[in-house]
């Protein structure tokens, strides 16, 4: 499977945020996107997600069946969480399971990976932002998809969660998989070329 | 493509039931607003019987609209909303579910709660079950039509007022067949067929057509 980003342009309030960006990700790659605040980041990713209609150029999945739908062939974390506050943790997270397409079977081992096994039956209401995080970043993990879209998936995560999704990320990629992450705080994933955004002039 | 619509609907349902604060102020206010027309009107038995079924009806439609504004704000305030719309379903059978499940714990249980309002306006016994049954065909489309303009109205602030004037207009067909169902029913056997069938058509249309709606107006928002 490969990720095509052609010439792709995206205007928000009037403004090119992103300017005729092009690059390529094939199986087994991984994209750090990095810049300054304002440098299109957010908008480069929600853009590739398909919920942000690009103004120009193309973003295509070549090999998906249906290529033109980037949408249920990624996961995207943004800078919310998904987290239903009067659910429990494992109920959070087997509805995505069970909602995404690949029954829960994966649920327990994803919830010990990041470390929320413990607190499975508590209401998701008294998380701490971190342990929401890692509840929201679970979703990656109980069902398959090939990309991986993260915006700032760091934030509110201690250094040892931080390592944890870093293992992660470099084993989805290691096992074939497509990730793009935009953070400010390197993951330390030797894969992962680098594509720096540039603040786009006012 | 039905296991995660099913998924969807009952996770809805199951939330709307724990968390409470829907159902019960839909519930709530539909009470009040009965109760105090009465005092407002005087304690004429015969005008209120007469005008019970018209009152239940319109107390109905403005309590199942306060709930309305609430169908996908707690879902786009946490980023559910997103997840959802990159998963299996397309947008427009998101916005069923949820319209479905927003008739289910808001819809239903004031129409069942409407017989027992009816005691309160002294309205006869021959329009208990006329009412329930027009409520029963009538309020899918009330759910429906509410989720286009909560779809349209989200991430406004004070959403819920602008919601209600771009709703309320089209409850009118709702509000005259569903009525005028129940006074030909009241009149005499047979003619109510006509506007029963109308009502009818009208909630199915709006079954069909409003998550269309509301999903063009939902990829505005993400």
């Amino acid at each position: 499977m490969q990720l095509i980003v052609d010439k792709l342009v995206v205007r928000r309030g009037g403004r090119e945020v992103i300017g005729g960006l092009s690059f390529q990700l094939g199986d087994g790659e991984g994209l750090l996107l990095t810049g300054p605040n304002g440098a299109g980041k957010t908008t480069l990713i929600r853009a590739i997600a398909g919920l942000l209609r690009a103004d120009g150029g193309i973003v295509r999945l070549n090999g998906a069946e249906e290529a033109d739908d980037v949408g249920p062939h990624c996961h995207l974390i943004g800078h919310k969480n998904g987290v239903k506050a009067s659910m429990t943790v494992g109920e959070n997270l087997r509805f995505w399971a069970r909602y995404l397409g690949d029954g829960d079977g994966d649920v327990d081992p994803a919830l010990s990976r990041l470390g929320l096994a413990d607190i499975e039956d508590l209401p998701a209401g008294y998380l701490s932002a971190g342990q929401k995080r890692r509840l929201g970043l679970a979703r990656l993990l109980v069902a398959k998809r090939p990309l991986w879209l993260l915006d700032e998936p760091t934030v509110s995560l201690d250094a040892a969660s931080t390592e944890i999704l870093a293992t992660v990320v470099a084993g989805h990629v290691a096992g074939g998989g497509m990730a793009i992450a935009a953070t400010h705080i390197p993951l330390g994933i030797a894969a992962m070329r680098e594509l720096k955004l540039g603040a786009v002039p006012t | 493509m039905m296991a995660p619509f099913l998924e969807l609907l009952t996770r809805d349902v199951r939330l709307a039931l724990r968390e409470g604060g829907a159902i019960g102020t839909a519930l709530g206010f539909y009470l009040i607003v009965v109760a105090i027309l009465p005092l407002g009107l005087g304690p004429d038995l015969n005008l209120l019987s007469r005008i019970a079924p018209g009152i239940l009806w319109v107390a109905l439609l403005l309590s199942a609209l306060l709930s309305a504004d609430r169908i996908f704000h707690a879902d786009h305030e946490d980023g559910t909303l997103e997840a959802l719309s990159l998963g299996p379903l397309p947008l427009e059978l998101v916005a069923a579910a949820k319209a479905i499940a927003h008739w289910l714990t808001t819809a239903l249980p004031l129409a069942l709660m409407a017989p027992l309002l009816g005691l309160m306006l002294n309205m006869e016994i021959s329009a208990y079950p006329p009412l329930v049954g027009t409520m029963l065909v009538g309020t899918p489309a009330i759910s429906f039509i509410g989720s286009i303009g909560a779809g349209l109205t989200l991430g406004l602030r004070r959403g819920g007022l602008l919601l209600s004037l771009l709703v309320l207009p089209l409850f009118i067909p709702v509000l005259v067949f569903g009525v005028g169902t129940i006074s030909a029913i009241l009149a005499g056997p047979g003619g109510f067929w006509a506007p029963l069938a109308i009502l009818a058509a009208f909630s199915v249309a709006a079954i069909v057509l409003a998550p269309l709606a509301t999903a063009a107006a939902l990829r505005l928002h993400l």
